[in-house]
């Protein structure tokens, strides 16, 4: 039942993602226009994979630091993000995937910053990574990142500053079927990392020790985790910038309906991610058409509210 | 195979990263199929640390006095040389602490005992579902199956938590103070469960607790431990003398026989204060 409230709730907003837009298609050419099949359906499953490869690390990271308010984005990926897209366009970096490369880089480069940070934290021989210090590293990083961010945007050109600064909140208006490829090809292989860890990560909730005397092998694990989680994140923001609350709401959302367990959490959470963004990707270009608005300002306005309630929830319980 | 050893600590000495002085310090320590030992010792004096190296979450130290800081050893192969998963097999843990970050019921906490049988994409198999019913039936937890797990009280979380280690169908249960802060029928009562599944299922049982006399009652053997050292060891009667105790714990007692065991009493320090 709930299954089939997902898929209905799928194959809802891909058929209102294909028919809804700017542009009137007749609904009998829907199949042969080409404003569909170039434009709108590549945007719909670039928008699907970016939503669940969100809401997949939500959930990972989220049980990973063990704190249930974590978002990948905040440890410090976006603002490495944004730092990379902010220089290629402020330096005219030429070419078409020179803005998802650079953000690309940015958010790994971040990465690695944070994953660094979080190991020293752990002390010991070969290195533990302490989750505390993964999520305060990686807020420090992102603050330090989005400094310098401020600070290119501030020197730079007003069309230039319009552009970076509408990249920074997310959107598909880059979308092609090279894209989809380009994530169809990256993303399975930190996604079946993180499937496989689905039944040690119902374990690392209970905390490291617990964990491990439950068979986990929680150093390998941490470590597997957190590096899928964030190329995934990583792949997500080069494809369409920072779109916010995916993967803070979406993990909640799921262990509502669907329980605790990784083994479900993680393809729902795949889903439901998938659903939510192509149906913001839609609202973002329909509301104030022709013009477009940024996805992330969407899932924002609709992230914030349900935050507040799951905040609420959190604390009156 | 009754009486097979299970666990082995030989001298062992460890110290955690950049720690000052040694956690522990050439501690021995034997448990067997069959067996109930309970380990004593104030705060602070090396318990759960002496639990984890059991396990091999902590090495051994590089050189201790002897040179090597000893050698710990599950079934006779070393504790390092075990994966985690396949010690999970026969050792069920029921730590201190542990964190419920996310609501779940009874049964699926229990199910977590049986995480370290399951193939890597393979399903929950009719074996475990019927592992974790009897599980739950052995602590008297059956009719707690489909609660909140927040819902518990105290002692039928510890009776859950028992439940989740007898999932994992363990030739050894180490427990580490699982009746703090329960109450004397609570308490009472997990001593005796535990007693009993050493008894009718020839488990190993080591039981981190501060009851001194219901130590002494349900224990075949005790370890006291102080400043990472031992104190005193062997059966209630050779261990919990009142030298040993006042010494380790700083307190005058008395001690009482009871039933053929040694059961304290403590003093009363300022008698002139009426």
């Amino acid at each position: 039942m709930k299954y089939l409230a997902l898929a209905a709730a799928g194959l809802g907003t891909l058929t209102a993602a294909l028919l809804l837009g700017p542009a009137d298609v007749p609904l009998g050419d829907i199949v042969r226009s080409p404003i569909v099949w170039q434009l709108r359906l590549p945007r719909a499953v670039l928008g699907f994979l970016v939503g669940g490869a969100l809401g997949v690390s939500g959930v990972a990271l989220q049980a990973l630091v063990r704190n249930p308010l974590a978002d990948p984005f905040l440890l410090g990926l976006s603002g490495g993000a944004g730092l990379g897209a902010v220089m290629a366009i402020a330096l005219h970096f030429p070419g078409p995937w020179a803005l998802p490369l650079a953000a690309f880089a940015g958010a790994v480069g971040a990465m690695a910053l944070v994953y660094r940070l979080g190991l020293m934290g752990g002390g010991g021989e070969g290195g533990e990574l302490d989750p505390r210090v993964l999520l305060l590293g990686g807020v420090a990083v992102g603050a330090f990142a989005a400094a310098i961010t401020t600070a290119i945007v501030s020197l730079a050109e007003a069309a230039e500053l319009r552009n970076a600064f509408l990249w920074l909140w997310g959107g598909f208006s880059g979308a092609s079927w090279t894209t989809v490829w380009v994530m169809l090809v990256y993303a399975p292989a930190p996604l079946v990392v993180i499937a496989a860890a689905a039944r040690p990560l119902d374990l690392l909730v209970l905390g490291e020790e617990p964990a491990q005397y439950l068979g986990a092998d929680v150093r390998r694990l941490k470590r597997l985790v957190y590096l899928a989680a964030s190329l995934l994140t990583a792949a997500a923001v080069a494809m369409a910038g920072v779109i916010g609350f995916v993967g803070l709401i979406v993990p909640h959302l799921c262990r509502l309906v669907w329980g605790r367990l990784h083994r479900t959490l993680l393809p729902t959470a795949f889903l439901t991610g998938g659903i939510l963004v192509v149906a913001a990707d839609t609202l973002a270009r329909t509301a104030v058409a022709p013009r477009e608005l940024p996805v992330g300002i969407v899932t924002a306005l609709i992230g914030v509210p349900v935050f507040a309630v799951l905040l609420r929830r959190w604390t009156v319980s | 195979m009754d009486g097979q050893l299970i666990v082995a600590v030989r001298d062992l000495t460890c110290r955690y990263p950049g720690a000052a002085r040694d956690a522990l310090r050439e501690v021995s320590l034997e448990v067997s199929a069959g067996e109930f030992h309970a380990v004593l010792g104030p705060n602070g004096s090396g318990k759960t640390t002496l639990l984890r190296a059991a396990l091999g979450l902590l090495r051994p130290a590089a050189g201790g006095a002897g040179g090597a800081g000893g050698r710990v050893e599950i079934f006779g192969r070393p504790a390092s040389e075990w994966s985690r998963r396949d010690l999970a097999r026969v050792v069920g843990v029921v730590p201190q602490r542990e964190e419920n970050l996310f609501p779940q019921r009874v049964r699926e906490t229990v199910l977590l005992g049986r995480y370290p049988h399951l193939s890597l994409f393979g399903g929950v198999r009719a074996e475990d579902r019927d592992a974790v019913e009897r599980a739950l039936t052995a602590c008297d937890a059956i009719e707690l199956g489909d609660r909140w797990l927040w819902t518990l009280s105290g002692g039928e979380y510890q009776r859950v938590r028992l439940a989740r280690a007898l999932a994992q169908e363990p030739k050894l249960l180490m427990l580490d103070e699982p009746t703090m802060s329960l109450d004397l029928r609570h308490e009472m009562e997990l001593f005796e469960l535990v007693r009993g599944l050493v008894d009718a299922r020839r488990l190993g049982a080591l039981m981190i607790t501060h009851h001194v006399n219901l130590a002494a009652r349900f224990a075949d053997e005790v370890l006291i431990l102080a400043d990472g050292r031992v104190a005193a060891r062997g059966t209630p009667a050779e261990a919990l003398t009142r030298e040993t105790i006042e010494r380790v714990f700083s307190w005058p007692v008395a001690i009482e026989p009871f039933e053929g065991r040694p059961q304290m009493i403590p003093l009363r320090q300022r008698k002139d204060v009426p």
